[in-house]
C-alpha cells in the first residue's frame, strides 16, 4: 500500500495555498476499520491528508530542501462524517512561514465548489528539523519527500489529455 | 494609540491557552511557561507564529527564546554550586532584557532561572516590539 491521502492538486500556489483532492471509494479498506457495514473515512487520515495537502505546499516553498515533518496539531474540528463516493477537497492556506517551519491553517470539503459542505477545519505547524533539533542526526537524503510525493506535484502541471 | 499592557497581556494570554493547552486561570503573570504551563520545545515555534500574527510582529530567532540556555546553565563560568555567578546573571539580563531579574537577583539559582521565562516575560517582549 502507498501511504498517500491525496489523488491530485487543484490549486497551487506557491507559500500560498493549495487545493488536493482525495476520491473516497469502497474499494480501500481503511473504510471499513471503524464500523461494520457503515464505511467512512477514518478522521485521523483525513488529518493526514491535510498534512500531505499542506506539507507538500510548506516543502514546495523551500524547494524540497528542507525535511518537513508535522509537529502539531493546533486544531482538529470535524463537522460531517465522510462516506465512500465522495470527494474530500483539502485547502491548505500558509499562515506563516519561516527558515524554522510554518503554521498553515486549512479547511476540508466535501466537493470541490466553495460553498461545499464543510467536513473539517484543521490547522497544523510544521518543523524544519535539520534547523530545529540541532545535535540530533537524520540521513542526509530528504526522506520526508519521496518521488510519490514530489510527482504529485509533476502530474498537476501535466493534467490535460494524454495523446496515445 | 498604543496597546495598554493589560490590552497585550489579553491577547499573550490567548496565545497562551491556544498554543500549549492551558485554562485561562493557568496563565498568570509569574506561570513559568515550561515548569508551570508544560511548554515543550516544539510550542516555542508555535507561540512565535501566533504573537506574530497576533500583533503583527517579527520575532527572530533566539530572541524571545534564548538558544543555548541549558549549554550557559552547565557552563562554570555562570554556573557555581547551583548558583548563578555575576557573570551569568550579566549573561541573561543580556540574552533575555525583558524578563525581570528580581526574583533571580534575591535567589540565584538554577532552578529560579528556568523561571525566568514567564507570562510576564513575554508580555514585556511584545511590549518592547509594537511601536
Amino acid at each position: 500500500m502507498r501511504w498517500i491521502w491525496i489523488d491530485k492538486f487543484l490549486e497551487f500556489q506557491p507559500r500560498q495555498s493549495a487545493t488536493a483532492l482525495k476520491n473516497l471509494s469502497l474499494a480501500e479498506d481503511h473504510l471499513h476499520d471503524l464500523y461494520p457495514a457503515f464505511p467512512i473515512a477514518p478522521h485521523s487520515l483525513i488529518i493526514e491528508g491535510m498534512a500531505q495537502t499542506a506539507g507538500i505546499l510548506v516543502g514546495q516553498a523551500r524547494d524540497f530542501s528542507e525535511k518537513v515533518i508535522l509537529a502539531k496539531i493546533g486544531k482538529a474540528k470535524f463537522h460531517r462524517l465522510s462516506r465512500p463516493g465522495e470527494t474530500l477537497a483539502f485547502h491548505a492556506r500558509v499562515e506563516s512561514l519561516n527558515e524554522h517551519g510554518a503554521s498553515v491553517a486549512g479547511v476540508v470539503r466535501c466537493g470541490t465548489a466553495a460553498d461545499a459542505p464543510l467536513v473539517a477545519e484543521i490547522d497544523l505547524m510544521f518543523s524544519h528539523i535539520d534547523k530545529n533539533l540541532a545535535g540530533m542526526s537524520f540521513p542526509e537524503h530528504n526522506f520526508v519527500f519521496t518521488e510519490q510525493f514530489t510527482q504529485l506535484l509533476k502530474t498537476y502541471t501535466l493534467d490535460r489529455p494524454i495523446q496515445l | 494609540m498604543a496597546m495598554t499592557r493589560d490590552e497585550v497581556y489579553a491577547k499573550v494570554q490567548q496565545v497562551l491557552e491556544d498554543a500549549l493547552g492551558v485554562d485561562a486561570d493557568e496563565v498568570k503573570p509569574d506561570a513559568a511557561l515550561v515548569d508551570d504551563l508544560g511548554m515543550e520545545s516544539i510550542d516555542a515555534l508555535d507561540i512565535v507564529f501566533r504573537l506574530e500574527k497576533a500583533f503583527g510582529i517579527k520575532i527572530p530567532r533566539g530572541e524571545l527564546f534564548p538558544e543555548n540556555l541549558p549549554e550557559l546553565m552547565q557552563d562554570q563560568r555562570f554556573v557555581v554550586d547551583g548558583k548563578i555567578t555575576p557573570d551569568g546573571m550579566a549573561e541573561l539580563k543580556k540574552r533575555m532584557p525583558f524578563a525581570d531579574l528580581g526574583p533571580l537577583e534575591a535567589n540565584p539559582t538554577v532552578e529560579q532561572a528556568k523561571r525566568l521565562l514567564n507570562v510576564g516575560a513575554v508580555v514585556s517582549y511584545v511590549q518592547s516590539k509594537l511601536p
